[in-house]
């Protein structure tokens, strides 16, 4: 006779049958039965936040960092309720995650009872799929449905909501090898005729474009984009979710593109005359307005894994569904064995003309100011760093001008919040990345608006020692917003200062930390080489910024990509 | 789509979240208790067509999805009114529902239920044909559709 398990037993099993090494959490009621399995062992780590919007966001970051589904534990009603921006965030960047609910006992669901919320109701909108576990015999099975789910076809999160008294109840434990789903088979190989199509638009290209998203990065496909995109010398734009999955230090990168994107790749986007769009999805902040996008005389093939992203902004010429690993690889093989090339002619017309755009120099800022400018403590971390670092980021210009200037080679790099743009992000998901990545160098770029969402997370990285470099551009303005008010609504700054702010060097202090405060540009350099010799310490850096330093260029919104504004 | 609890929250949340309309939906388990079959009735482009059914499609309790509409098919909807039958009234309205082939199914002295099933349009054009302050009661399920022939939607 086996021995039968609880249902909290039976959930921490199956994490460990999953490989999970590090979930994040924070324990209530209706999670009690879960937190105590996890007390007897010690194969699961358990990171305790201060708020359950940071817990989803650390299991996102330890997620986008590893390629592994990051994990979360939340307790019933205002712990799922706390959760809910960070599982948005991971479901609008497509982040691989499990989230456990616990629920009011199956007697009391509907009841109105104490710390109650309709779990699955409220999520639902925003998780890739969900599950209220009603009975204990199905929960090894849901659990092994989730982590299916989450990381195969597009990712996202997932969520299972437990109820207490499922997670009291025995039953025997088994924990499938494979799990099939007759309604869930994601399509994973490309169509050989499609791919056939493409390679042939491609070698008919004159003005080839490559244009690679996030889904680059989520397939670890930066390997073949890489080759592909040298291999036929074609110049690569990369979207803010993108950024990593080709080199930004080539040649052939044109670095970001869209709404502040670079010059360069907005024109070259606008002009080509065959666009490969690779894992991307055409959204409003990259393409701006469809209509000014669209041009009849530009062939687009789209590689994606999700057909929902194919002709939904944008009409396609060759769609491609299958994953961006398994396309590439095709359609290199195929372009190998090819004898013909593009027009070399045209793409050396091309490439000249390319040039003119990044002669435009669309980046520029004085670099003499007295005031210490923010892209120039962006250059100088990157510096300092070698480009080596995982930056996360929060959301703004900050943002932005991270994303514009620290130039980053490798995928997996760069974790910031692209679709749903969650202020308070980059602090939480750089305790993620660094948990999974112990040795890393790890730097939260943000803001003094930004970071004071999360900012009681300073506490679990005393906790954890986590040695976190945080770099906080100070310009005492919620800087995009401000920006906006400037360029659209008349310089009147409704509510966009930040007054009141406390003295970060000593907040810092108070929780153990090191704290510096940099307000002169010959500073810049020191203070960062300073902070990162001080490997088992996190450094909050707070630097005293330009007020009136705007992020260009910008596409402001419903313009086409051509139409941007310039230093 | 699977016969479980909330797969039908699902792809009525999903329309009101995307803003695609629903004009009808009648949903019940089939032949193999496991399933639901569901027949949705919306307007819109064919770009907008295509993106509802993908984004059907992703759910994960959506097995399998067909667009009526790309070949032969047949539609019915049940319609259950109650209407005012009084004096001449009543001989009038008993021809009226002999002739859109309809069905007395309750009668009072001052009223029938008429049971009728069509396509959306005929029960419609009954509801025209008939005095609308005679019409006391509506009940519609929606319509459902099936392909013509051997065109099987089959999981």
């Amino acid at each position: 006779m086996s021995v039968e398990l609880t249902g909290a037993e039976i959930t921490i099993r199956c994490l460990q049958e999953e490989g999970v090494q590090c979930i994040f959490g924070y324990p209530g009621g209706a999670v009690l039965f879960i937190y105590d399995e996890l007390f007897k062992q010690d194969k699961v780590r358990h990171i305790l936040v201060r708020h359950e919007q940071a817990a989803i966001h650390a299991a996102d970051g330890y997620a986008r960092s590893s390629n592994k589904v990051g994990v979360a534990l939340v307790t019933s009603g205002p712990g799922v309720t706390n959760a809910v921006t960070g599982i948005a965030t991971a479901y609008m960047d497509s982040i691989p995650m499990v989230v456990i609910s616990g629920q009011v006992p199956t007697s009391a669901i509907g009841l109105d009872a104490f710390q109650e919320v309709d779990t699955v109701g409220i999520t639902r909108p925003c998780v890739k799929h969900n599950f209220l576990v009603k009975d204990v015999t199905e929960l090894a099975l849901t659990i092994k449905k989730a982590f299916y789910i989450a990381s195969t076809g597009r990712p996202g999160p997932v969520l299972v909501d437990i109820p207490k008294d499922v997670s009291q109840q025995k039953t025997k434990f088994v924990y499938p090898d494979k799990v099939s789903m007759r309604s869930y088979n994601p399509v994973i190989k490309g169509h050989a005729r499609q791919i056939k199509k493409a390679a042939e638009l491609i070698l008919s290209a004159k003005r080839p474009m490559v244009y690679a998203g996030g889904g680059v990065i989520l397939s670890d496909a930066a390997a073949q984009l890489t080759e592909l995109t040298q291999m036929l010398n074609f110049p690569c734009t990369n979207t803010l979710m993108g950024l990593g999955g080709y080199p930004a230090t080539d040649r052939q990168s044109l670095g970001m593109l869209g709404m502040h994107g670079t010059y360069e790749a907005n024109m070259a986007m606008q002009y080509c005359d065959v666009l490969i769009a690779v894992g991307a999805r055409f959204d409003d902040r990259v393409i701006g307005n469809p209509k000014h996008f669209f041009n009849e005389n530009r062939k687009i093939i789209h590689i994606d894994i999700d057909p929902s992203s194919i002709s939904k902004r944008v009409k396609v010429d060759v769609p491609i569904v299958g994953d961006v690993l398994d396309v590439l690889k095709d359609l290199i093989k195929l372009l190998k064995a090819e004898k013909e090339k593009p027009d070399q002619t045209a793409l050396k017309e091309w490439w000249k003309q390319i040039e003119l755009w990044r002669e435009r120099d669309c980046l520029k800022f004085d670099r003499s100011s007295k005031i210490i400018k923010p892209q120039m403590v962006i250059e100088k971390l990157f510096n300092v760093t070698k480009g080596d670092a995982f930056i996360t980021s929060d959301v703004g210009q900050h943002q932005m001008w991270a994303a514009q200037f620290y130039k980053f080679d490798k995928p997996r790099r760069w974790i910031n919040s692209g679709g749903l743009g969650t202020m308070g992000f980059g602090m939480p998901a750089a305790m993620g990345v660094q948990l999974a990545n112990p040795k890393g160098k790890v730097a939260c770029i943000t803001g003094e608006a930004s970071i004071q969402m999360c900012i009681q997370e300073l506490s679990t990285c005393k906790q954890y020692k986590l040695p976190l470099k945080i770099i906080n551009l100070n310009n005492r303005y919620m800087g995009m917003v401000r920006q906006w008010q400037e360029f659209f609504h008349g310089n009147r700054y409704a509510e966009s200062y930040m007054n009141a702010l406390p003295d970060f060097v000593k907040l810092a202090e108070s929780y153990g930390h090191v704290g510096m405060k940099i307000e002169k540009p010959e500073d810049v350099e020191d203070a960062l080489k300073e902070a990162f010799k001080l490997k088992d310490q996190l450094v909050f850096m707070d630097f005293i910024t330009d007020q009136t330093e705007n992020v260009f260029p910008m596409v402001p919104g419903g313009k086409g990509l051509s139409e941007m504004i310039l230093v | 789509m699977e016969n479980e609890a909330g797969a039908l929250s699902r792809v009525a949340g999903l329309f009101s979240a995307r803003g695609y309309n629903i004009e009808s939906l009648s949903v019940a388990p089939t032949e193999d208790p496991t399933l639901s079959r569901m027949t949705l009735v919306t307007v819109g482009s064919d770009e907008v067509v295509e993106q509802v059914t993908k984004q059907l499609n992703k759910l994960i309790e959506v097995v399998k999805i067909i667009d009526l509409n790309d070949g032969n098919h047949i539609e019915r909807e049940l319609m259950l009114v109650k209407v005012r039958a009084v004096g001449p009234d009543r001989e009038e309205i008993k021809r009226l529902a002999e002739i859109f082939r309809g069905s007395i199914i309750d009668v009072t002295d001052k009223s029938f239920t008429i049971e009728l099933t069509g396509t959306s349009s005929k029960l419609d054009a009954f509801l025209e044909a008939i005095e609308r302050s005679a019409v006391l009661e509506t009940v519609r399920t929606g319509a459902s559709g099936i392909g013509r022939g051997e065109w099987i939607l089959k999981v």
